[in-house]
């Protein structure tokens, strides 16, 4: 209908402007795109740039006396290596886990089935799983009773409290998280080149060095780099399994002692600045490293 | 350690069952193989055609009987360790490797020297004439010439078998045509014993030196493609090889050794098959050789007709309502009436039983 009209009114005036627009790739249809960009500009860019700004504006000193305080205090900047003591092998144990589980079940019928069960974690949220842990784990909980119970051990393991009490609550929280993507990514490699690969005489172990591990790469990238933001932001549960004032003295917990104990939200601002940037740096030197290797797709061509 | 040698008598499937829960989709198949000869697996969707050839590969384990290379048995063996060849139907290259890579792959299994991979994938590259494109990523080929790496990869490993899972079937119809001729070319170059599985009767008459026809999990007949074109043991075996006409009729002793059958109100004399003489019975004829002759006994209103170049091919009816193949040199006008005969050699009788009754005649299909 509105061709017709543009042709009654003659070629040498320009079309309408929503012609033109929709030559451009707008539409009606973009419209419905507004509500999340209106939602990132409130939520993230605002807020984002707000901390940004205010990082520089300290209490006192220079604009950038909040970093040099934050890199010059070792308890300030020893939470960044603290975060990564835990965040960095809970995402490789995790992809390590992950990988085993998601292979075998590729080969299986009932899939549904486990990766429901497998998944299930992740409905019931950090605070229900520390709390979960600390009655499960503690000195008198089910596992140190049945240990001393079959005389496995004399005194009770200390598993809450301190570092692996934060390790196990992120393995139980991220695993699902991790495990969901890496069986997109398992999945996604054909099983006819595995196949070919054995006719062709290759190991199994052979088979999962030269084909699996090449083809999965850039699925384990995006997995760590996913997982491991995860990680970095543990809060609740380096508070409430760890121990906040020593070995899982993360990053968000300095910047939540400046926020809301010394009441210094412009050191606090500068502390998140840094959380992203660090966890941005590692994003970015992973996907780096993975344009190293193959990342085409992972079938086997065309058909 | 593998089979890695062409110096075989024969492979043998002894028995070879495979069954998936309830179903049965190889049953009891006796095949031998001998050295150096291309075999095709021809059957319909679903026969079971591919089945047998994953439980060749190793790919599969059998539920039930055995496969020998001369007096070695191999079904208990990985697929890793037969060391056959296998081309499969998406070419299954490996989308990380360049082409020589691909092809060098099975070599570097074998621990060969980087001299004698690098000499041995350039033999194959050139076998396939594709020395070209060793650098290029699959993704970076087109069809063909993926499947032309799958078929070097398959080959360069010498094996004494080659196995080939309807290779052809996602190429284009002339492509299809060129990749046939390149397969048989490579096939008599290397002389490897080649098993290749297909529903494309051309395909497989054009390359076969003897044709397997399964048809749900069982051996149909087996025979050198000219066999297999104008003597078809069984009906369905004559449906699949392209006996389009199949009708159900009686049949009497006629003279001359033929017998007579009933076709469209008319009388006409064929070869009787399967002892049949008298009684119920299913008469198989190509189109091609059912036609228009000065005194054609079958009296037939054409239905329709499609110019094929050199001739016609189109269907006529019969007064009964029998709906007949033909193909005339003459155009044929929609409507014209037409007396068609065909030689009693190329009219085919078979008894007609519940085993060999082709798909198209279902038990209360079309009346006798």
């Amino acid at each position: 209908m509105t061709l017709a009209t543009t042709h009654s009114v003659g070629v040498t005036e320009k079309p309408p402007l929503r012609l033109r627009l929709q030559q451009k790739g707008f539409d009606g249809v973009t419209l419905l795109v507004l509500p999340a960009v209106i939602f990132v500009l409130a939520l993230f860019v605002y807020p984002f740039l707000y901390g940004l700004v205010l990082s520089f504006q300290p209490k006192e000193g220079g604009w950038l006396a909040n970093y040099s305080k934050f890199f010059s205090d070792r308890f300030l900047y020893g939470t960044i290596m603290t975060t990564f003591r835990l965040a960095v092998p809970v995402t490789i144990f995790n992809i390590a886990l992950s990988v085993p589980v998601a292979m075998r079940m590729r080969l299986m019928r009932r899939q549904k089935v486990l990766t429901t069960i497998l998944v299930l974690p992740i409905t019931l949220g950090t605070v229900l799983v520390a709390q979960g842990l600390l009655s499960y784990l503690g000195p008198q909980g089910w596992l140190n009773r049945t240990l001393l119970a079959a005389h496995l051990i004399s005194h009770p393991i200390a598993l809450l409290h301190n570092y692996w009490g934060v390790f196990l609550s992120l393995v139980i929280t991220g695993f699902p998280f991790t495990f969901l993507l890496m069986l997109s990514y398992v999945t996604g490699i054909d099983g006819s080149l595995e196949n070919a690969a054995a006719t062709l005489g290759a190991s199994a172990a052979q088979r999962f060095r030269a084909i699996f591990v090449p083809l999965l790469i850039p699925g384990l990238a995006i997995t760590f780099c996913l997982s491991f933001v995860q990680a970095v932001s543990v809060f609740p549960s380096a508070v409430l399994l760890g121990a906040p004032a020593g070995p899982t003295r993360v990053i968000s917990i300095a910047a939540y002692e400046a926020a809301f104990e010394q009441y210094d939200y412009s050191l606090a601002s500068a502390i998140a600045m840094i959380m992203a940037l660090v966890q941005l740096a590692i994003v970015a030197i992973v996907l780096a490293a993975r344009g190293l290797f193959y990342r085409g797709p992972a079938g086997s061509g065309k058909g | 350690m593998t089979i890695a040698s062409r110096d075989f008598r024969e492979l043998r499937l002894d028995g070879v069952s495979r069954g998936f829960g309830a179903l049965n989709a190889l049953k009891d198949v006796t095949l031998t193989i001998q050295r150096g000869e291309f075999i095709t697996l021809l059957g319909p969707s679903g026969c079971g055609k591919s089945t047998a050839l994953n439980c060749v590969a190793g790919l599969l384990p059998l539920t039930g009987g055995s496969i020998w290379l001369d007096d070695r048995r191999l079904d208990q063996l990985r697929p890793e360790d037969r060391g056959f060849g296998m081309v499969f139907q998406n070419y299954a290259l490996f989308p990380h490797m360049n082409v020589r890579k691909n092809v060098g792959f099975g070599l570097a299994m074998r621990n060969e020297s980087k001299a004698d991979i690098d000499r041995k994938v350039e033999d194959a590259l050139n076998v396939v004439r594709l020395s070209a494109q060793g650098g290029k990523l699959p993704g970076q080929l087109s069809g063909g010439q993926q499947q032309r790496v799958a078929i070097a990869r398959a080959i360069v490993i010498e094996p004494p078998l080659v196995l080939m899972d309807e290779p052809l079937s996602n190429l284009d119809a002339k492509l299809r045509l060129e990749m046939r001729a390149e397969i048989r070319r490579i096939h008599q170059y290397l002389g490897s014993a080649t098993i290749y599985v297909t529903h494309d009767q051309d395909e497989a008459l054009s390359l076969a030196d003897r044709i397997v026809v399964l048809r749900d999990g069982t051996i149909r007949q087996v025979g050198t493609p000219a066999e297999l074109y104008s003597r078809p043991a069984h009906a369905d075996v004559a449906e699949f090889m392209g006996y389009r006409n199949i009708i159900r009729t009686e049949a009497n002793p006629g003279s001359n050794g033929w017998v007579n059958v009933g076709i469209g109100g008319a009388e006409i004399a064929g070869t009787p098959l399967e002892g049949v003489q008298r009684g119920r019975a299913i008469a198989a004829i190509r189109p091609e050789d059912l036609s228009p002759v000065g005194n054609g006994p079958i009296v037939a209103r054409v239905e329709t007709a499609e110019y094929r170049g050199r001739d016609f091919y189109g269907t006529a009816r019969t007064e009964d309502g029998t709906e007949l193949y033909f193909r005339s040199e003459q155009n044929a006008a929609v409507g014209e009436v037409l007396h068609l005969g065909a030689d009693p050699a190329r009219v085919l009788v078979y008894a007609d039983t519940a085993a060999s009754r082709p798909a198209e005649l279902a038990p209360n299909g079309i009346a006798a």
